[in-house]
């Protein structure tokens, strides 16, 4: 038996059929491949960010995250910025407030521990460490609430770490923003 | 014939027992965060088990397993004893030391901090210890199997070397470089603030070095199944292997391009740039080709065995299989696995689509289902294989085996279809307990106890599988037949040189690492202010 199979399928077409299927699996892996590169240079969907640092010890006196500064405040060009401070077991602030159809920049960074955060329903998605900056955009497209958990083990208090993102009406939260004054800035609970 | 069984058989014992004990954590876990147990008082004790869990499946049981499957290829295929005996024993002692100062450390609850480290949480040093000591122990196999090819070689020149023992030690080489990434933090970054000595930790830098070892050390894993489906599946179930030299490239692939891909776990981190993100989801579109080769060369082994014995047609060969033999059994289950897994894998590491899982329980469900699924049960058909080698005992019992191959396959898509599911539903993941009662979170518990369900049928499944060990030493068929690896359909007289040792393939390695690794450690490294007060955990208990 065994001299029969020695002899009977040819070398060659053995060669012949696996070097197609090489041929056509890595074909695939490059359309793959290019559909990335494509995506995210044609659509800008690239991952955050540019490195960004920040001195852990000036944190929470003395720089952008310091306590009055955190929470959603209107940008020049018409868009928001939402800066967010995440510590062992929470987020500040507890419950973010933003309006919909609006552009939005979510700058957040980590007093302690690493930290992470989703927003449910949403494709908002990332790491938040100290020492460290994280930068990046979204849009809501309607009103809606959201929970946002930790999302990376940070601590034996880790799994009582959930904030909410709540999105309203984009006039309701421009007028609200402006009843703050000209550095005022917005969370659920004001 | 196997010379040093019983060195091969503690290194099996040591992973089966240490992977039961972890499964029936792993099993309590799934029960204790869902819907049918009530908050869990102390979440400190949740996140002590899955510490234990994750580093006794991630460093101890996937290695040892790896380790004793070296040992044995160089006797079976190279057909001599070990060279370096002693030092083996040496290498298990440290594994085994090790382990044990990892799980006290973890036991007492000084070392929550997950297999992952993540600093700058900061466990006792005595856990950290115990890590390094178990890849000490596991680069001394590493030594071992380049020695004692070299010296086989040497011994023949010109013969290629064969295929078992070639994929053993390009899994060694792999796992030798792999652990360089997280060793590097544990020794240099880690264990010095662990110790008091220093104060402040790059928690960034920390991950960018593990992101090094997180990657491979899925493929170290890998490593043993798909030794086992080149070159004992086909074997098993009467048939060819299909191409020697396609499931040589596909070895040295998973040398070169497993590595340098990484950063793919970061690309939700802020330490790292847009660019290195960027390549390292590029590359990692090449590590999906040497799958794509094995699946091919596998499905044609197997239809190879199909046709000699008698099947005919297009799918008439299906039908002819031995669908009772447990390698048969196995291989399927494990490839059904793999092409779900395999498919999950393709949205990770596309960095549009990561953002919708990343840190979910998709991940979670998704790297069970590969490692878990396909992987593992593997290892338990490579155990049955080598059994009556290692014991001179045969196994009897076919029944038994077929049932728990079918309960632990049939566990593991139930444990982990709903774990995806929850996933995509945005459940995050190493978390001790649910609001379940929360709007938001209660379509997920279903799922989630459809998940528990699966866990329990995978420790039963698990539980027997080391039942059939155990009763397989006291059986009383003696009769044992030498030990053969799989033939291919056209005998290896020679093959390129290139691919009958590993001098390019390390240096390729080697090389590509430091491309796609060099900038991003650097610049880091470069960077002021960077560093922050590590946090110790569980130093108060």
């Amino acid at each position: 038996m065994s001299d029969n199979i020695r002899e009977s399928p040819s070398v060659s077409i053995v060669h012949k059929i696996e070097r197609r299927w090489a041929i056509m699996m890595s074909a695939i892996m490059l359309i793959l491949m290019l559909t990335v590169v494509f995506t995210g240079l044609h659509w800008a969907m690239m991952p955050p960010s540019r490195v960004e640092t920040i001195r852990i010890a000036s944190l929470e006196t003395n720089s952008e995250f310091s306590e009055s500064n955190l929470g959603s405040a209107a940008s020049k060009d018409g868009s928001v910025i939402v800066r967010v401070l995440a510590q062992q077991y929470s987020f500040t602030p507890q419950c973010i407030l933003l309006p919909a159809n609006t552009p939005i920049t979510f700058r957040a960074t980590s007093a302690d521990a690493i930290h992470g955060m989703l927003v449910t329903g949403t494709n908002i998605n990332s790491m938040i460490e100290p020492g460290y900056i994280s930068t990046f955009k979204t849009v809501f497209p309607q009103p809606a609430e959201h929970l946002m958990p930790c999302h990376e083990y940070c601590g034996t208090g880790h799994q009582a770490m959930w904030a909410r993102v709540k999105v309203i009406e984009r006039a309701t939260f421009f007028e609200m923003l402006k009843r703050k004054g000209a550095n005022g800035r917005l969370n659920c609970v004001n | 014939m196997l010379i040093n069984k019983r060195l091969v058989l503690l290194h099996f014992w040591l992973a089966f027992a240490s992977f039961a004990v972890a499964l029936a954590l792993g099993a309590w876990q799934m029960y204790v965060r869902s819907p049918l147990h009530p908050w869990i008082k102390d979440p400190e004790i949740y996140y002590r088990s899955v510490s234990a869990h994750g580093s006794t499946m991630a460093y101890v049981f996937p290695t040892l397993v790896a380790m004793a499957l070296g040992y044995a290829v160089i006797e079976l295929s190279l057909k001599r004893a070990i060279v370096g005996v002693k030092l083996a024993w040496v290498g298990f002692g440290a594994v085994a030391l090790g382990f044990m100062l990892a799980v006290i450390a973890i036991g007492r609850g000084t070392a929550s901090v997950l297999y992952t480290f993540y600093p700058p949480m900061i466990g006792s040093s005595i856990y950290y210890i115990g890590v390094v000591l178990i890849v000490v122990g596991s680069w001394i196999w590493v030594a071992l199997m380049g020695v004692n090819l070299a010296i086989w070689k040497r011994d023949n020149p010109g013969v290629p070397v064969p295929l078992p023992m070639f994929a053993c030690v390009a899994s060694a080489y792999l796992w030798g470089w792999t652990a360089v990434g997280a060793a590097i933090e544990i020794t240099f970054q880690i264990i010095p603030v662990a110790l008091g000595w220093k104060h402040n930790i790059d928690a960034g830098l920390a991950r960018v070095f593990y992101s090094w070892t997180l990657h491979a050390i899925v493929y170290f894993w890998l490593m043993p199944a798909y030794i086992a489906y080149y070159t004992i599946v086909p074997r098993a179930i009467g048939g060819r292997l299909y191409s020697d030299l396609m499931a040589r490239v596909s070895f040295v692939m998973f040398l070169v391009v497993s590595m340098p891909i990484g950063i793919h776990h970061l690309f939700a981190d802020p330490q790292v740039g847009s660019g290195f993100k960027f390549m390292h989801s590029v590359f990692t579109a090449l590590v999906a080709i040497p799958t794509l080769l094995t699946v091919f060369t596998i499905c044609a082994s197997v239809e190879i065995a199909g046709r000699l014995r008698g099947g005919k047609g297009v799918m008439g060969w299906l039908k002819a299989l031995p669908w009772g033999n447990p390698m048969m059994l196995a291989i399927t289950f494990s490839f059904v696995m793999l092409g779900f897994g395999g498919a999950g894998g393709l949205i990770n590491m596309s960095y549009q689509l990561d953002s919708t899982i990343h840190n979910t329980q998709w991940v979670t469900g998704h790297f069970h289902l590969i490692f878990a699924g396909a992987v593992v049960i593997m290892y338990f058909v490579i155990a049955y294989d080598l059994w009556p080698q290692i014991t001179g005992r045969a196994i009897a019992d076919m029944r038994l085996i077929r049932v728990q191959l079918w309960l632990w396959f049939i566990g593991i898509m139930v444990l982990t279809i709903p774990w995806h599911l929850v996933g995509i539903m945005g459940m995050p993941r190493r978390m001790a307990y649910f609001d379940y009662t929360n709007g938001e979170i209660s379509s997920q518990a279903l799922p989630v106890i459809v998940s528990v369900i699966g866990g329990v049928i995978c420790l039963f499944a698990g539980l027997l599988f080391i039942f059939i060990l155990v009763r397989a030493h006291r059986s009383t068929v003696d009769l044992v037949e030498d030990y053969t690896f799989s033939l291919p359909i056209h005998r290896t007289e020679s093959v390129p040189s290139a691919l009958n040792g590993f001098r390019l393939w390390l240096a390729l390695m080697i090389g590509l690492t430091l491309f796609n690794y060099g900038y991003p450690i650097a610049s880091l490294i470069a960077r002021p202010d960077t560093s922050v007060p590590g946090i110790p955990i569980g130093q108060g208990h």
